[in-house]
């Protein structure tokens, strides 16, 4: 009989988590459907530039402004040289390592009676960005007069750049301006990779989320401010005290886990005790996570920081290309993942943790005491929430203040689409919200700053037509 | 003592100021959701940024200023609208998750380049493209006044006319929610609060309760944008989640559920904040840069936001009885 209705209820949980792909799917191709309409402007790019690709882009335009098709053009740089033609829109190239690359216009290419504006341009390639170079070819034969109509180009591309790293938060990954028609499936497949690697990432702080509501039942605005506060511990440990990076990641969790130690001490605890009401603790969350947020900006202002100074290595595993540091914090999250799962499901204190998750009254009757079990939730929750901020800082390159702010829109997203209060469905949640976040970048014409609308969307048809989530119970609301 | 006078009128100044009056009608919107129904909305800068738009771009595409008006309260109506919807039914905190993302997401989607055509992208849209209309329905003569230390130009941006204008809305709000909260549909909405339960089976239809409260506090948040952006311009970047805030740490520390709480609480964390900043600024100047005394203050707000909720949750008007403060 029991063994019956499991069995139905996995059935139901397959099920659920079918329809949850094909929703995200069908939420993809309506996304997709209107700026695929709206987009005129087909570009075409080779080189899409993430967290560990710079791109070098040449323009050629005519004199009204009009892409200049068939011009060859040099680029030059650090141990690199390769000849690009010019087509209807823009191309661009993958380059090995940042610098200074020159860009020189073959003239034998240029037609007749025409006459470039300047011979070479001089860019600086950065890693998540597209360094553009502009040549104008104008009729006539006196070159070099308009120097300064074409100057603002590299300089235009960087502020885009500022601009969509800011929106995003997340350092210099933002910059990628969608691409032509349908992708490749090799960049479905590096997609795909990008999505795992922030999916994991994700995973460790919604993990913590996900505990924290199930105990307490306080969904903590606070949290986005927590994973931010690791990213700048990374940045400080090793760019101001010079500690190596495994010294700088134990520094991270520790202080981390320590403010949340902290908090429980001096705020949640006491109001505990108090009997506050959880809305009246949600509202505090939100005091506090202003607070905080303008605590981090006090320490590192309001510009981009990288956490590792130098350039990032990229390997390719199985035709994905990420950088070293991105795979190794991978790994790192995979390890702590485990243990997680381990803690919550072997030891005395995690199956604590789930009972008092549960029913804490009930918990509370066999001998837990849940005080002391939150407190354990709230210190292990902002550990891994500072590890995973500090991980993200240091795979996407570089970080802003309001990295958290928007991670907190798709940690949010994630714990919903698991199912509140269950350790495991924020971890598959998240997976899912990594995975449809980096691959909607893939629909064309999709400002990169628009791609974590898709957890948001993800969040309202969850919220419609599964609200327990994937691996949620359903509970009788209203 | 100049300094001191000067750092006082310009206190003073943000009494009257029309960004002032803005937050306090955003703050009679957010108290319509959370003070008499109980709505968690932490995404009230995303029903401003909807007003402002709203209004903004209605103008610029050629509408009056009155029909641009409706058109920013419809936006807020709307997005009210869609985010209702699915979270109405829902245990209190999805109300606030989604909106606190849609707010975030709108501002993205506002400064994103797919529609920068219309909303301006990052740079947002120039106050002089869509305050003509409103300028040209001033009754005043051009010239200035003053009175006591305070003196503005009549017409114009930072003008008597605009406050005029920011105040007289905000005291058509306060007459409407007085009217509202003591008509029996504010009973409703009360009882809503206190106990959902007991009210459906009263044979309320509380879903649809719900709403109309969400829609008439989302209408007010955007048409407190369109105040906001009247005297100066539309920048996304302006409205994000820090001004979600600041109306909630206005409205709690006038008062939830109170008639008059908002008012004062934007008048008076506007001049306490007004005189923190000018205060620290002029005493800590040798200490740290300007910029570090903004976030400084932030904090403070941050930290005052905190310190109301634990100890007056019902702020400086409110009754603590009235004040259930619980999920529902």
């Amino acid at each position: 009989m029991t063994a019956d209705r499991q069995i139905a209820s996995a059935a139901r949980r397959i099920l659920a988590v079918v329809v949850a792909v094909l929703a995200a799917l069908t939420a993809s191709a309506a996304m997709l459907a209107a700026p695929a309409a709206a987009s005129t402007t087909d570009v075409a790019t080779e080189c899409t530039p993430d967290g560990t690709t710079a791109c070098v882009s040449p323009i050629v335009l005519d004199e009204n402004n009009e892409p200049l098709p068939g011009i060859d053009v040099t680029i030059t740089g650090p141990g690199f040289e390769e000849v690009v033609t010019s087509t209807d829109g823009p191309v661009s190239v993958e380059v090995p390592e940042v610098g200074r690359y020159t860009l020189t216009l073959d003239p034998a290419t240029v037609p007749d009676g025409m006459q470039p504006d300047a011979p070479e341009q001089q860019v600086t390639a950065q890693l998540g960005s597209t360094a553009r170079g502009a040549f104008s070819i104008t009729p006539g034969s006196a070159p070099a007069e308009t120097g300064s109509a074409t100057e603002p180009s590299e300089t235009a591309g960087d502020a885009d750049a500022e601009d969509e790293a800011e929106a995003s938060g997340i350092g210099a990954d933002g910059s990628t301006e969608n691409v032509s028609g349908w992708p490749a499936f090799s960049q479905v497949w590096q997609q795909f990779g990008s999505g795992i690697r922030f999916g994991l990432l994700l995973a460790l702080a919604s993990v913590g989320l996900s505990l924290i509501y199930g105990t307490t039942g306080i969904s903590t605005f606070s949290h986005g401010e927590q994973v931010t506060l690791g990213a700048l511990l990374g940045f400080v440990s090793i760019n101001w005290w010079g500690l190596p990076v495994w010294a700088a990641v134990l520094v991270t969790i520790v202080v981390c886990a320590g403010t949340g130690w902290f908090q429980d001490v001096v705020l949640w605890g006491p109001l505990r005790r108090r009997g506050t009401p959880v809305m009246q603790l949600m509202i505090v969350t939100i005091g506090l996570s202003m607070a905080l947020q303008y605590l981090i900006q006090m320490v590192i202002g309001g510009r981009s920081q990288r956490v590792l100074s130098s350039n990032a290595r990229s390997v390719e595993i199985a035709g994905i290309t990420l950088s070293a540091a991105s795979w190794l914090s991978m790994l790192v999250a995979l390890a702590v993942i485990g243990v997680i799962a381990w803690f919550l499901t072997q030891t005395r204190i995690g199956r604590a943790t789930r009972a008092v998750s549960d029913n804490p009254a009930l918990a509370a009757a066999t001998g837990i005491n849940p005080d002391r079990i939150v407190r354990i939730v709230w210190t292990v929750s902002t550990g891994l929430a500072g590890l995973s901020g500090m991980l993200l800082a240091i795979s996407f390159g570089s970080f802003t203040w309001t990295l958290g702010m928007i991670l907190l829109l798709l940690m949010f997203a994630a714990v919903t689409l698991g199912g509140m209060g269950t350790a495991f469905g924020a971890l598959a949640g998240s997976i899912v919200i990594g995975l449809v976040v980096e691959m909607s970048t893939l629909i064309p014409g999709m400002p990169s700053s628009l791609r974590y609308a898709s957890g948001l969307l993800i969040l309202i048809l969850v919220l419609l037509f599964r609200p327990q989530g994937l691996l949620g119970r359903a509970v009788r609301v209203g | 003592m100049d300094e001191l006078s000067r750092i006082l009128i310009l206190a003073l100044g943000q009494l009257i100021a029309p960004a002032t009056a803005a937050y306090a009608l955003a703050a009679i919107g957010l108290n319509l959701h959370f003070g008499y129904t109980g709505l968690l909305n932490i995404g009230q800068a995303g029903f401003m940024l909807m007003g402002a738009y709203g209004f903004a771009i209605a103008t610029i595409e050629g509408a009056p200023f009155w029909l641009a008006f409706l058109v920013a309260a419809a936006a807020g109506a709307l997005l009210a609208l869609v985010l209702g919807i699915p979270t109405l039914k829902l245990r209190g905190d999805y109300l606030a998750i989604v909106t606190i993302s849609a707010a975030e997401i709108i501002r993205f989607a506002g400064r994103s380049t797919l529609w920068a055509e219309y909303t301006g992208g990052a740079s947002g849209l120039a106050g002089s493209s869509y305050k003509g209309t409103f300028q040209d329905l001033s009754p005043l003569p051009d010239g200035r006044t003053a009175i006591g230390p305070l003196e503005y130009i009549h017409n114009g941006s930072d003008s008597w006319w605009t406050r005029i204008f920011a105040w007289g809305v905000v005291l058509v709000a306060v007459l409407l929610v007085w009217l509202i909260t003591r008509s029996p549909w504010g009973r409703v909405l009360k009882g809503i609060r206190e106990d959902e339960d007991a009210v459906r089976a009263l044979g309320k239809n509380v879903f649809s309760y719900k709403m109309q409260a969400l829609i008439l506090g989302g209408i007010a948040g955007s048409l407190a944008g369109m105040l906001f952006v009247l005297p100066i311009s539309v920048a996304p970047d302006n409205m994000g989640r820090t001004l979600t805030f600041f109306v909630w740490t206005v409205m709690l520390l006038g008062g939830a559920a109170t008639l008059f709480g908002p008012v004062l609480g934007s008048m008076l964390f506007f001049f306490v904040y007004m005189l923190l900043r000018t205060g620290m600024r002029a005493g800590l100047s040798e200490i740290m840069p300007a910029q570090n005394v903004e976030h400084l203050a932030g904090l403070m707000v941050g930290v005052a936001l905190m310190c109301i909720v634990i100890f007056r949750p019902q702020g400086i008007l409110g009754n603590k009885k009235e004040l259930a403060f619980d999920v529902r």
